[in-house]
Formats: C-alpha cells, sequence, structure tokens
C-alpha cells in the first residue's frame, strides 16, 4: 500500500509553479506475478469498480485486473454516459437508485472529478401504450424513491424549446412526457480513472495490454487460473467483466450462457451554443440525446439488426436515426455530424443482467449489462460482495445465472433507453 | 449494409428486411430431454464471433422468410459449413 497523492487546488497550484512536470503516476504499472487470490478479466468499469470495492471492502488486495487493450478503452469509453433509475421491475430499480446514488458520490470519494452533471431526463411520448408502460414504471419506481412524473405536452415543448415537430397532423403527435429528475451525466474516463487511481494505492494492479486467451480448470473442475499472451496466470478467484466477448471467454471454460452480443451506436455532433439543458429520450421515434459540457449533441441511435461484433454504425441505422430525430428536432438539419461508432453489448433473454458465480467453482460472471454504464458503481460493489463472500448481494439476488434454469425471467423494458 | 440475397428479387438492401433470428436447433420433446436441455434450448441462442446461421424477411419487398449464414465480425454473408461443395 502507498499514499494516494491527493488532487486539490493545493496540490494544482505546487505544481503548477513546476510547470506540471513533477506530477506523480496516477497508476503503477507494477511487473505481472504468477498468481493472485482474484483475477478479474476486463479493465472497463464493471472490472474496475470490483477491484475498487473488492479492496476497500473487503480487505483483498492480492488482486489484479487484466485487460487486453487499455484501461477503460472498451465500452465504458463508447457509451453515451446516461445515469439513470427508471426501470420497471422490483428487482431493478433498487439496485439503480444505489448505483445513482454511488455515482453523485463518486467525485468525493475518488478525489477525481468525474464532472457529474446532474440533469433531468424527459421522455417524450408519442403513443398511449408507450404512455401506459411509462405510468406503470411510476407506480413501481415510487415504492423505491425514484423519481419519475408525467407532464403535459405543452410542458414538454416548454421545457425543451427545440422540439418542434411532432404536432397536431404528425404520424405520431408528442402527446405528453415523463420527467426523471434523478438522470445525469458524467465523464467516463474519469470515472475509469479515478478507480484505477484508488485500486493502485490500495496495492491492487491493473495489467493493460494482457489478453486472455483461455480460462484454465483444475483436476477438479474449478477454475485454476488465465492463460494469456503473457503467460498463465493462477487464481482460485476469477471474474469475468468483458461485456460483449462474455461468451466467447466462457465457451472456453465449457460453459453456453444465454447471452447474445450486438452492436450498439451513437454519434456525435460539432460544438454548438446551449440549446438543450436536459436528457431527452424519444422512445417511439427511437433516439436520444443529450449536449455536452462542450456544446456537442450526444446523439445514441438502434442497434444493429442480429448479433454483432462490429464497431462501426450501418448507414441506414445511421439515416433511420438521423431521419427520426429530424421528424421532431427539424433545425438539427443544420447539424454537422464529427464522429460516429458502435459498441459490442450483450443482453440476457429477458434484458436483465447475471451476476453469477458459474458451474465453474470459482468463476464468476457479470454480464448482460446492455445500458450499464449507470450500473458500473453498484455492479462493482455487488460482485465485490459475491466474490468476496461467496454469496449474493442483496440488490442482485434475483439476476442469477440460475433463473434461466428455471425459466424465472426479470423481463426488463427499462433497459433500453431508446426503445 | 448488406446485400441479401432474395430468392425472388435477388440482392436486396438489408433495410428492406426484418431479422428473424438464428436458427435454433429442433424444438425437442421437453418430456423426452433433461431440464437442463430443455431450458437451454429455451434460453440461449448461438452467440458465435464468426459465421451464424440465420433467418431473414423480406417484409418490405415480396415478404418472403430466407436462410443465410453472416459473419458476426463482419456482416458479409458467407457460406456456411454445409453449403460448400
Ligand atoms: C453506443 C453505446 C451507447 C451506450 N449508452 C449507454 C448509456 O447512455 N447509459 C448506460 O448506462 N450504458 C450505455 N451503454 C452501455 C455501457 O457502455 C456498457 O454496458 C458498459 O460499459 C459495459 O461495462 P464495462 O464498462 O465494464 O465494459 P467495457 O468497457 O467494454 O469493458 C470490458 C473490457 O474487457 C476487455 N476485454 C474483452 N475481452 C478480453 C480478454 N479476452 N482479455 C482481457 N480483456 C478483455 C475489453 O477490452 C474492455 O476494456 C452504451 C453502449 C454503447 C456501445
Ligand atoms: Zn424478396
Amino acid at each position: 500500500m502507498h499514499d494516494m497523492h491527493n488532487y486539490s487546488f493545493a496540490s494544482l497550484l505546487r505544481h503548477g509553479i513546476n510547470k506540471h512536470t513533477t506530477w506523480p503516476k496516477a497508476w503503477r504499472s507494477p511487473p505481472l506475478r504468477d498468481s493472485y487470490d482474484v483475477v478479474i478479466i476486463g479493465a472497463g468499469g464493471h472490472g474496475l469498480a470490483t477491484a475498487y470495492y473488492l479492496a476497500k471492502e473487503h480487505g483483498l488486495t492480492n488482486i489484479a485486473v487484466v485487460e487486453r487493450g487499455w484501461l477503460g478503452g472498451g465500452n465504458i469509453a463508447r457509451n453515451t454516459i446516461t445515469i439513470r433509475s427508471n426501470y420497471m421491475r422490483d428487482e431493478s430499480i433498487p439496485f439503480y437508485v444505489k448505483s445513482v446514488a454511488l455515482y453523485e458520490a463518486m467525485t468525493r470519494e475518488l478525489n477525481f472529478n468525474t464532472m457529474h452533471s446532474k440533469r433531468t431526463m424527459i421522455d417524450v411520448i408519442q403513443n398511449y401504450p408507450m404512455m401506459r408502460d411509462r405510468r406503470r414504471r411510476q407506480h413501481i419506481m415510487d415504492i423505491y424513491g425514484s423519481t419519475y412524473e408525467q407532464i403535459s405536452e405543452a410542458e414538454v415543448r416548454k421545457r425543451i424549446p427545440a422540439l418542434t415537430g411532432g404536432g397536431p397532423d404528425a404520424r405520431l403527435p408528442v402527446i405528453g412526457g415523463m420527467v426523471h429528475t434523478d438522470a445525469a451525466v458524467n465523464r467516463h474516463d474519469a470515472v475509469a480513472w479515478g478507480y484505477a487511481r484508488a485500486i493502485d494505492a490500495m496495492g491492487g494492479e491493473i495489467h493493460q495490454q494482457t489478453a486472455v486467451e483461455s480460462l484454465v480448470r483444475g483436476a477438479d473442475g474449478a477454475i485454476e487460473g488465465v492463460q494469456t499472451n503473457r503467460g498463465l496466470i493462477r487464481a482460485k478467484k476469477v471474474a469475468v467483466a468483458v461485456s460483449g466477448h462474455t461468451t466467447t471467454l466462457t465457451e472456453t471454460a465449457g460453459l453456453t450462457l444465454p447471452l447474445r452480443t450486438m452492436n450498439l451506436t451513437a454519434f456525435v455532433s460539432e460544438p454548438v451554443k446551449p440549446l438543450v439543458d436536459v436528457i431527452v429520450n424519444c422512445p417511439d421515434a427511437g433516439f436520444y440525446f443529450s449536449q455536452s459540457d462542450k456544446g456537442e449533441m450526444v446523439i445514441g441511435g438502434a442497434p444493429d439488426m442480429g448479433q454483432s461484433f462490429r464497431r462501426d454504425i450501418k448507414q441506414h441505422v445511421f439515416e433511420d436515426t438521423v431521419s427520426a430525430m429530424l421528424s421532431l428536432f427539424p433545425s438539427f438539419k443544420k447539424l454537422k455530424l464529427m464522429r460516429q461508432w458502435g459498441g459490442h453489448l450483450d443482453i440476457a433473454k429477458d434484458a436483465s443482467p447475471i451476476m453469477d458465480e458459474t458451474d465453474v467453482p470459482g468463476l464468476f460472471v457479470t454480464a448482460g449489462w446492455w445500458g450499464g454504464y449507470k450500473a458500473i458503481p453498484a455492479g462493482g460493489l455487488t460482485l465485490a460482495h459475491l466474490v468476496a463472500t461467496g454469496r449474493p448481494h442483496e440488490l442482485m439476488e434475483a439476476f442469477t445465472l440460475k433463473r434461466f434454469r428455471h425459466l424465472d425471467y426479470v423481463m426488463e423494458t427499462g433497459t433500453t433507453t431508446a426503445r | 449494409m448488406m446485400n441479401i440475397p432474395c430468392p425472388f428479387c435477388g440482392p436486396r438492401n438489408e433495410a428492406e428486411f426484418a431479422f428473424g433470428g438464428p436458427v435454433k436447433p429442433h424444438r425437442p420433446d421437453p418430456n423426452a430431454v433433461s431440464e437442463v436441455e430443455w431450458t437451454q434450448y429455451i434460453t440461449t441462442v448461438p452467440n458465435p464471433l464468426g459465421p451464424v446461421e440465420e433467418r431473414w424477411w423480406h417484409v418490405k419487398g415480396c415478404g418472403t422468410w430466407l436462410t443465410i449464414w453472416r459473419d458476426t465480425r463482419t456482416h458479409d454473408i458467407v457460406e456456411g459449413p454445409g453449403d460448400a461443395g
């Protein structure tokens, strides 16, 4: 263990006088050892948060996070950073309420500015069945202290002045909205780097450019370690936190998991003057967006049809999303779009996450986090609990792999923002 | 973008199609297989990093259903193991 360099106004002044040449490294790059108590695969949000809570809550510091690319370079860097808790199921909502609260406290907890910006999300509703689904969610969210409130069409337009389409003559006129005041956006790099720095300070290790090629089982069938491009690493406990690549990896241990991998896409406009101060979600049209602090419109669209391990956006998916957006926001026609991309995400049959010890003793998975950026802090908290104690955390009890054995689905309509 | 070969209309833009899911093995008789095999059949689809066999519906065209092999890494339409030769 070594002390974490505290970031403060005083340290900024001190290092500023030295022309910023004296800042210490935020985390070390220690030599890779051949065994650890716990190996976590994937330095995305979920892997890093798990390592953080293993060290912080359970005192487990002989741990390594292994990452085939670079830290925070997976889907955590490719998502649209919408943090919210407007889910539908009694099993889901308390988990997301907890995650939102942990995000709100993160800047102070990690002494790292995550640029947390709490800004209401407004669903623009254009269909009565959608309105019914949202009001059903509202009743359940009420029980768990998450906020959802119906507003009129006039109120929607007052709060989102750029929404000039969807009038009475449109194919789908805007009929009202739902307001979720708990929603927020923040800075994804800061989340990854803040966790990495804290893990390092508590003695945990992060190894980049370390790809797991296969999971290794012992003679008794239990997990024994992982085979990587840098050799065998032994561990009695291994946690798989690789988002879209879960099944590719768990197949190497002979497991078949009920997950599909899909490519979800997003794109970003040039920066413009402040225009929208809420997160706008249009579930009937099939897109959502928010304006970043830099002024860019960050726009999320639809996934590709079918399973996909691509990381780009197809022309017709892109065109569909843009035309849906222009039907409600015609003035956005003038926006220049700067970048577009996609990311591999996995999703289970019931659109709820999976967190469990698998049939291979000592091998844990956290997967099916379709919209799982918002779930990172609570996902880490609960997986660390499971790995350290062998028992599921109460917030994740319903989300085992075993539920599929009993066909005991947790069907969740809140998983995707836009549909 | 994929150009999906429709047996009636020829190669058409994938935007004209609806996705019908991967081809699953034959539906077993639930009483003839183990519980694990049955629930696996119900809950799990093939998720390969590579070629997958799947159904597509030419819904904005002639309305036929067809089966193709597609590589999930590139979305290239490829020959399936059974199609060769
Ligand atoms: C376009 C888009 C928009 C999204 N928008 C939102 C949103 O608004 N709100 C929200 O809550 N969620 C959103 N998501 C979902 C969110 O990004 C993911 O659910 C979440 O990031 C997944 O968890 P993670 O951060 O741990 O994954 P990742 O960051 O993908 O981490 C997994 C890591 O595992 C590594 N890895 C994979 N295989 C191996 C291997 N064999 N060996 C070693 N390392 C390996 C990868 O390189 C990667 O770094 C969005 C996703 C996309 C693609
Ligand atoms: Zn046809």
